[in-house]
């Protein structure tokens, strides 16, 4: 009973309780994180508030002008002050079209992955809890969708796509083709490490309490499983979130991501790749480092993440 | 008629390596509000007959024959959508480890009001009334407090009591409880034995106790069941098997007791371990571990005979009351 004398005058808050956790005091003691996690935030709040930061609207083409094309940053010979990290071929302010492509970058990571994580979730559960022959149909299926590579799949089924509807419908279907595509490829991800805990936690005395108490199968399945097996969910999103960000930029480097009139990062860093032997490297790398960070700091929260919700490391 | 009535029940393991029958032809009674222990060593077949009632054997287990009939219905052959209103609903069931049985994700009090809220139509708030009721019922300190907590904040033996608590929650006819106090140490054990008890009483629940405890048993039930490899060697009432025990596998597991020991002495101990299920001798299956084995022994199988108020499967012990009758006839 002595754990329980400290909040015997009042039941902790969630926040309390949060604040109590080994999640907590491991961040409060972990420079990594904490900098992981100051630099994902300050990128999610410019993506999400990039058409009030950023100076121009890359989408509206009244505001480009041609003759401002390639001006390089303002720190640079020929810089100019109104453009602060120069201009694309098209004489698109960098700084504003970065921004932009950010936020797309990252709408598409995360819708990907949540759907990704919403179809391995599904299919995952499933397998795992009943089990037999439907556990190897699931698996071989995801066997199956592994063994193309995602690459692969996005390429053929978004050339098919701008093949035979043409590409003025692909340049405003793209978004949502990307987050299809990239999420259907990626599912059995989820799905197997899913099945892997649901497997484990199945064994365990309370699920037959659940069943004892004469709960359906459903219920047992989301509402008993799945939240103890929410770890390892979170911590492949993490790490899945920053490749999908990456299989978004190499499609969009392919020309078969982001029109060039919506740009991401990684259709910008295509863009430019044409005129950085003409000295015009801002457009290619100033984009590049912004998805490398941002990848590199995904990753690392990643990492962190899969330290502390592990059990097995955990040092207490 | 009986609240509980279980008829020849075999219970089947389909394995690779075949079929094994870790129970066989299973019969008992249980009145409403009566107390039964049912012991024997590892693998006799305990909790798969605790499984078996309430229809739950995971796989590959399943009933392979008999009946077992709850106020009329034949659990074993019920649809699914029916058994599941009788699980937790008039049956219960409690399971050893009170650390592993409640959902380590979830509040105390979000698992109690499921549970009430899948079984009854009552609004949320009077769900956690009666759950209140019930954590009080259980003697738990400031049970106000223990709705909001998860179970890793509270200690084993209150752990044990909330899952009683849960136990109840639904005022079952029948509680089965699997070596409920296993895991606990012993003050704490006799504690939740004696709650257990006072409960069982008060509500009038039977209560179906599968212990190795001979102990407990003794203090709780009222009848008890021996078993040895998948079947009941001896029942009858708890005293008389416990100061009378008929077949010499009780009077072994009676003699093993460390109070029938002399001091500074070995303790008694039954030689030689129970037969895999694969693999039982022909004949009475406790035969080759017995003193008092006869030719007889290893050829048939024993039947009941009744002796006093307790029904006894030994040829030993047939023969010895046929030997009385003659007498009494003479």
């Amino acid at each position: 009973m002595s754990e329980s004398t400290q909040n015997m005058e009042q039941p902790p808050t969630a926040l309390q309780r949060f604040k109590a956790s080994h999640f907590w005091h491991s961040f409060k003691v972990d420079r990594v994180a904490q900098l992981s996690f100051l630099i994902f935030l300050m990128y999610a709040v410019l993506a999400i508030s990039a058409s009030l930061i950023a100076p121009f609207d890359p989408y509206d083409a009244s505001q480009i002008d041609i003759m401002n094309s390639e001006i390089p940053p303002s720190w640079e010979e020929g810089g100019e002050g109104n453009f602060l990290l120069g201009t694309d071929a098209q004489g698109r302010d960098m700084l504003s079209t970065i921004l932009y492509g950010t936020r797309v970058s990252l709408m598409i990571g995360l819708c990907a992955v949540a759907l990704q994580a919403l179809l391995g979730i599904v299919i995952g559960l499933t397998a795992g809890y009943i089990g037999g022959r439907v556990d190897s149909f699931l698996m071989r299926i995801a066997d199956i969708q592994l063994s193309f590579s995602t690459l692969m799949v996005a390429i053929i089924v978004l050339a098919v796509f701008q093949a035979t509807f043409g590409t003025e419908l692909y340049q405003q279907l793209a978004m949502i083709m990307l987050i299809l595509v990239i999420g259907i490829a990626e599912w059995p991800q989820y799905a197997r490490t899913i099945r892997a805990s649901v497997l484990a936690e199945k064994k365990k005395e309370y699920v037959d309490a659940a069943r004892v108490m004469g709960f359906g199968r459903l219920r047992i399945m989301f509402r008993h499983i799945l939240p103890n097996t929410l770890s390892p969910i979170l911590v492949i999103s993490t790490v899945q979130i920053a490749n999908a960000i990456i299989s978004e930029a190499s499609l969009s480097f392919l020309g078969l991501g982001m029109p060039v009139s919506q740009p991401s990062l990684g259709s910008l860093i295509s863009s430019g790749f044409e005129y950085i032997f003409s000295g015009a490297w801002w457009i290619t790398v100033i984009p590049g480092v912004v998805l490398i960070v941002l990848v590199l700091v995904m990753n690392l929260l990643g990492d962190w993440m899969r330290d502390v919700l592990n059990p097995k490391l955990y040092k207490g | 008629m009986p609240l509980l009535e279980v008829n020849n029940l075999e219970v089947c393991f389909g394995l690779r390596s075949g079929a094994v029958k870790a129970l066989r032809d299973v019969s008992f009674t249980l009145e409403r509000g009566e107390r039964l222990g049912v012991v024997g060593e590892s693998g006799a077949g305990k909790s798969v007959l605790g499984f078996s009632i309430i229809n739950l054997l995971s796989r590959p287990g399943q009933i392979s024959s008999g009946s077992v009939h709850f106020e009329g219905n034949d659990l074993a052959s019920l649809a699914p959508g029916e058994l599941r209103s009788i699980r937790g609903n008039r049956i219960s069931m409690i399971f050893q480890d009170p650390m592993m049985t409640l959902n380590p994700v979830l509040t105390i009090g979000t698992q109690m009001v499921e549970c009430l809220l899948a079984h009854r139509k009552i609004s949320k708030a009077d769900a956690k009334r009666i759950s209140l009721k019930k954590l009080q019922q259980v003697q738990i300190p400031s049970p106000e407090k223990r709705l909001d907590q998860y179970p890793h904040e509270l200690s084993g033996g209150m752990r044990q009591r909330i899952v009683i608590a849960i136990g109840l929650l639904l005022d079952p006819d029948l509680i089965i409880a699997d070596e409920p106090t296993t895991a606990l140490d012993v003050t704490i054990q006799a504690e939740i034995m004696e709650l257990m008890l006072n409960l069982c009483e008060q509500n009038n629940v039977a209560l179906i106790l599968i212990t190795h405890d001979l102990g407990v048993v003794s203090q709780v039930t009222q009848r008890m069941l021996v078993m040895y490899a998948g079947r009941i060697i001896e029942q009858g009432p708890t005293k008389e098997v416990i100061n009378d025990a008929q077949h010499p596998y009780t009077q072994g597991l009676m003699n093993a007791l460390p109070q029938m020991a002399i001091p500074g002495q070995k303790l008694n101990q039954i030689k030689g371990t129970m037969p895999p299920l694969q693999r039982i001798p022909k004949g009475c299956s406790f035969n080759p571990r017995c003193e008092y084995v006869m030719d007889v022994c290893k050829q048939k199988l024993p039947s009941f005979t009744q002796s006093g108020n307790c029904q006894v499967a030994c040829h030993m012990v047939a023969e010895s009351m046929q030997d009385k009758l003659l007498i009494k006839e003479v």
